[in-house]
């Protein structure tokens, strides 16, 4: 089940502690986020997990076995995607994806046939010929994921991978993760993008500081923070007068009209849907629609880190200029 | 077997991607005549291309190869795409072995430019060639090595230019190439003998004009010790220090 694990990561540069005794595991076929804003050591954990910086102190394991010391024997099942392209952009396509499959060991047939294959998947084949510097932020990005999952890792690190392209591209991106994801490969993702940490992942960690200061499913975030039901209704014919029999016949409940048609029924406990489907259809209001109302993932990250939204917004935005 | 796949990959990436370019190349062929002219116009005498071939030679892959190597992998660090290469499974020996061997072979292709010009010229017969293949790899080798050395040592691209230099210039005129070492400052006839390029063109003065001062055993063998000792004492501060995280 536990793919990756890391223990107490510390990494120092000189009095800069930027990673402080992270711990968490990676399960096998899962998507883990790291959410957390700029320089909350995102990047410098990757760069822990991948061997490409060394661990102050603290340990890391791949299928059970520590790989801190060595990481040269973990490397080959692990694919790395940086936060910026950085393939050759002397090389064209085909020619970045099959050096990069020489560099983990591919004979020339099979890393021809692959290279030509993620082009297919990826959309790129058209521009396979064409020199990466020519290609568009977008489709360098799609690249230089294709070069990270070239020789089929079992792990796939991918470091802000949506950051400062454009909405389709990053969409597109978005689809062909969860896809490489159904497919079998465990992703590691770092973001700062709230949403995407939503919609992707199976389980959330969070990071500010250089610590870890939250982890779990999206149900379990949420549930932590959940202090109440909220439950919204929407009522056809309803009047003014349905939230005041509703407030009438359940006075445990806080009822509260929100606009014509929708009304919301807030409790400290599980709220039970049926009486109050009744209630209404006896004085002819018929209720449409009923959803519950968690809190957002945004909402959970801001009562966590006490980082306000907007400043992990104006980060990116930033970023990208 | 899959590591001499990435090893073949990353010599013919570097040899496309940096070393085959007409800059490049030209620069192989405009160096040694610009060097030619230069002391036929000094000397007013006969040009003897013999005689300047074993210079022409060891000064176009010391430029060659120092910078070349220096420059790129300081390239690469900037533009992160040496992070590739530190995140495949290659130990960081069979890395920079990887890395110079572009770099020796671009040397040694540098150093026959002016050879194939010479052969045009003048009759190059009692010349050892294998004396001269020998030296022409070592020569590039020990080079190329201070070039990685360089490479560790800097961040950016104009240092490693100017840090090039700085090993590269006194190396020149202290070899005994143009100076005879015997006509040197006693206080700096010490500083020769512990510069590579010293062995490397005595060994070439002695295949081709038979004018070495040393015998060439004793060249050969103190190239060797240089080329080890640079490349392990480069690969020892950068897994040390981890100089490419």
């Amino acid at each position: 089940m536990e793919l990756l694990k890391a223990d107490n990561l510390v990494k120092r540069f000189d009095e800069v502690t930027a990673v402080d005794g992270v711990s968490f595991s990676v399960h096998r076929g899962e998507i883990f986020g790291f959410l957390g804003p700029n320089g909350a050591g995102k990047t410098t954990t990757i760069n822990l997990l991948t061997g490409l910086a060394r661990l102050t102190s603290g340990s890391v394991f791949l299928e059970g076995e520590e790989y801190s010391a060595q990481p040269k024997r973990a490397q080959g099942v692990m694919g790395v995607v940086p936060d910026e392209s950085n393939l050759y952009e002397e090389l064209d396509g085909i020619e970045n994806l099959t050096f990069c499959a020489a560099l983990y060991g591919m004979e020339r047939r099979r890393r021809e046939q692959r290279a030509k294959g993620l082009l297919e998947q990826f959309g790129l084949s058209e521009t396979g010929k064409r020199p990466f510097r020519t290609y568009s932020k977008g489709m360098k990005r799609k690249l230089t994921i294709a070069a990270g999952i070239i020789h089929q890792p079992k792990i796939l690190f991918l470091d802000e991978p949506t950051t400062g392209i454009d909405v389709a591209s990053a969409r597109q991106i978005r689809s062909l993760i969860v896809e490489l994801n159904r497919g079998g490969t465990t992703v590691f993702l770092t973001t700062h993008y709230i949403e995407e940490a939503e919609r992707l992942c199976h389980r959330i960690a969070f990071i500010v500081g250089g610590r870890l200061v939250r982890i779990g499913s999206l149900e379990e975030l949420m549930k932590e923070h959940q202090q109440e039901t909220v439950l919204e209704l929407a009522v056809e014919m309803a009047g003014s007068e349905a939230a005041h029999v509703l407030q009438r016949r359940f006075p445990r409940y806080a009822v509260h009209r929100s606009d014509e048609r929708h009304m919301r029924v807030v409790s400290a406990d599980p709220i039970d849907l049926l009486p109050l489907l009744g209630a209404l259809s006896e004085i002819g209001a018929s209720v449409t629609e009923a959803k519950l109302i968690r809190p957002t993932l945004e909402e959970v990250f801001v009562r966590v880190t006490g980082i306000e939204s907007s400043l992990m917004r104006q980060e990116r935005e930033g970023k990208k200029k | 077997m899959s590591s001499w796949t990435a090893f073949q990959a990353i010599v013919a990436k570097d040899m496309k991607t940096y070393y085959l370019k007409p800059p490049n190349i030209s620069w192989g062929l405009i160096f040694p005549f610009a060097w030619m002219l230069m002391f036929y116009l000094r000397s007013q005498t006969p040009l003897d291309i013999r005689e300047l071939l074993p210079g022409v030679m060891a000064m176009s892959i010391l430029f060659g190869t120092t910078s070349m190597l220096a420059v790129t992998i300081t390239f690469e660090r900037r533009s992160r795409s040496f992070e590739r290469l530190l995140l495949a499974p290659l130990e960081l020996s069979l890395l920079m072995l990887a890395k110079t061997g572009g770099a020796i072979l671009f040397g040694i292709l540098n150093a026959f430019v002016p050879v194939l010009v010479a052969a045009f010229l003048v009759d190059l017969s009692g010349v050892s060639w294998p004396a001269v293949i020998g030296s022409i790899f070592l020569i590039a080798a020990t080079s190329t090595f201070l070039g990685l050395f360089i490479s560790v040592a800097v961040h950016e691209v104009f240092e490693a230019q100017t840090f090039s230099n700085f090993f590269r210039f006194p190396m020149l005129f202290l070899c005994g190439l143009f100076i005879p070492i015997g006509n040197l400052p006693v206080y700096l006839r010490p500083l020769s003998y512990i510069l590579p390029l010293t062995y490397g063109a005595d060994i070439l003065k002695t295949a081709i004009n038979k004018e070495g001062a040393l015998p060439p055993w004793i060249s050969f063998s103190v190239l060797f010790f240089f080329s080890g000792v640079s490349f392990f004492s480069t690969y020892g501060i950068s897994n040390a220090n981890g100089c490419f995280e």
